[in-house]
């Protein structure tokens, strides 16, 4: 377990500083994040995870620059988080791919918005879309295909613009569970081999232990850090085992039991 | 990814599904047959409904036991269609009304989607006017005929028509598929720093094309009757005016006639209409 204070290291990629957010409705007002501080180092995969209803997409959201925290802020490289940016990559729970557009021009969607440049875009996405195992669809509609390949799409548009930093909200929870664990191994794969920051929000344990290098523990709301747990594999010697190979590992058990008992799950009704 | 992975194979491709690499079978040959077969019978009883409707009309109108001053008979028709063709300038008239129905049909949908992403833009705007549209989308606006005649003049008035019939239903039917689409997608491009004008561009109007269709479909229908009202009052070209014109000196054969090519008409555009909406169906499926 990690000391909350060491966190603001200055070499941080992506550091939230006093987070908290309250939102109004005609009934009423709900505090969703409390106090939340958190640092992602270059390279770091990072897993917040929580209950349903912790907050855990908001925070994302504010990380993301769609949503303006009440209190605190965030920042990438040290330049403060005011609206969306170009550094910053989001992989939503379902892929969203416009069913209007062939697997290319979805790959492309950032860039067009983003107005890069257009000849050295569509070629970046057709190396990121071999790399992800698409490269003989490119003419394929999104209704053409599969679960887990609709999700590779989608981690290719959001590498196409080349961000620093991957914001993952539970990307494979859309998928069946045999697909879910092949496609985590090759989305760890691509973001490693891209060196990408990445934050993951996800209510499965295995995942983020399986995943990440840093599991982060969300009470129940109002949303408050519980706890951080720094994942590592000794018994794998040098190296990180892919996400399946740790699964399989002595250490994955014993992170699954303390996580497990820190979210103090209670079966309602 | 890596070829070292065996995961690659989990997900199989649907579009690839190797369904066409076999010899069919029997009973799925059977199963075609049967698909044909019904497909026929239907045309053939669609045919036989219009050749009864039409043997039936002749049949009472030469037994007198309606008067066929008032029905008029089916095999009249084909002479007055020739006699109009040739001297009449049929052709004239239904070009006119063929030409005021497509400037209603495009200018009613141009204005329509603007007015509607407008709505979409501002809510503040929507919610003003809201009421308003309601109100002027149930008002008969043939009750306007008169009042266009005179603010329009004779060829600007059956526009006018076709427009004012066409353009608030366009506007509504628009505006709720503009506000159907996915919050996730709009979000998604938000995520990738969309204005609010891309968000329009990119997601909102290519993601609406099957409402519009929808759209498209009710608009050419009431620009056709706002074409044909306006005639009714103000034209000296057109199948409306022809219909008055012919009903005035009580020859219903010519009342008749252009009814049916106008029912031609009707049925041209919706089979060029039915054609775009297979066509976009295919990629929005």
């Amino acid at each position: 377990m990690m000391n909350p204070a060491q966190v603001a290291s200055p070499q941080a990629r992506i550091a939230v500083r006093a987070v908290s957010l309250n939102y109004f409705t005609a009934q009423g007002e709900t505090q969703a994040l409390q106090d939340i501080s958190l640092t992602v180092a270059p390279g770091e995969f990072v897993s917040i995870i929580g209950q349903s209803g912790c907050g855990k997409s908001t925070l994302l959201s504010i990380i993301a620059g769609i949503l303006e925290p009440s209190r605190g802020g965030v920042s990438v490289d040290g330049r403060p988080v005011t609206g969306p940016t170009a550094s910053i990559g989001y992989m939503l729970q379902q892929d969203y791919l416009y069913e209007w557009r062939n697997i290319l021009d979805n790959a492309l969607l950032g860039a067009q918005i983003q107005k890069r440049d257009m000849a050295q875009a569509r070629q970046r996405a057709v190396t990121l879309l071999q790399k992800c195992g698409m490269g003989d669809f490119l003419a394929h509609y999104p209704r053409q295909l599969s679960g887990g390949m609709r999700q590779r799409v989608a981690l290719a548009r959001t590498l196409v613009t080349n961000p620093d930093v991957v914001l993952l909200d539970e990307p494979f929870s859309a998928l069946d569970s045999q697909t879910r664990l092949a496609i985590a191994d090759e989305v760890v794969d691509v973001l490693r081999s891209e060196g990408k920051s990445v934050v993951l929000v996800t209510h499965d344990i295995g995942e983020a232990i399986s995943m990440t290098d840093r599991v982060v523990v969300l009470s129940r709301r109002p949303g408050r850090i519980k706890s951080e747990h720094q994942i590592r594999f000794p018994s794998h010697g040098a190296g990180r085992p892919t996400p399946l190979q740790a699964r399989s590992l002595p250490e994955f058990n014993t992170y699954f039991n303390a996580l497990w008992n820190e979210l103090d799950v209670h079966v309602e009704g | 990814m890596n070829s070292s992975n065996p995961s690659l194979t989990v997900a199989t491709p649907v579009g690839k599904a190797p369904v066409s690499s076999r010899q069919p079978s029997a009973a799925y040959k059977a199963w075609l047959q049967r698909q044909r077969h019904d497909k026929h019978r239907v045309l053939a009883v669609r045919l036989g409904l219009l050749c009864l409707f039409f043997g039936l009309w002749e049949l009472l109108a030469r037994t007198k036991l309606v008067n066929p001053m008032l029905t008029s008979y089916p095999s009249a028709l084909w002479p007055t269609f020739i006699d109009l063709a040739q001297n009449g300038h049929l052709a004239l008239h239904t070009w006119a009304t063929f030409k005021a129905t497509m400037v209603g049909f495009v200018t009613s949908m141009v204005l329509g989607i603007a007015v509607a992403a407008a709505l979409w833009w501002s809510a503040f705007v929507y919610r003003v006017l809201d009421p308003f549209l309601v109100v002027a989308n149930a008002m008969p606006k043939i009750a306007f005929v008169p009042i266009f005649y005179i603010w329009l003049g004779s060829d600007y008035s059956v526009y006018g028509m076709a427009v004012a019939i066409a353009v608030f239903v366009t506007i509504m039917v628009a505006y709720d598929g503009f506000q159907a689409t996915d919050p996730n997608k709009i979000k998604l491009a938000k995520t990738l720093g969309a204005s609010r004008w891309q968000v329009l561009r990119l997601v909102v109007l290519p993601g609406s094309v099957p409402t519009l269709i929808a759209a498209l479909k009710m608009n050419i229908g009431l620009s056709l009757v706002g074409v044909i009202v306006g005639e009714f009052q103000s034209s000296s070209e057109g199948l409306g005016f022809l219909i008055v014109n012919g009903s005035q000196v009580f020859k219903l054969n010519i009342v008749m006639t252009a009814i049916v090519v106008l029912a031609l008409m009707s049925a041209l555009m919706y089979l060029v209409i039915a054609r775009v909406e297979a066509a976009t169906a295919r990629r929005y499926g």
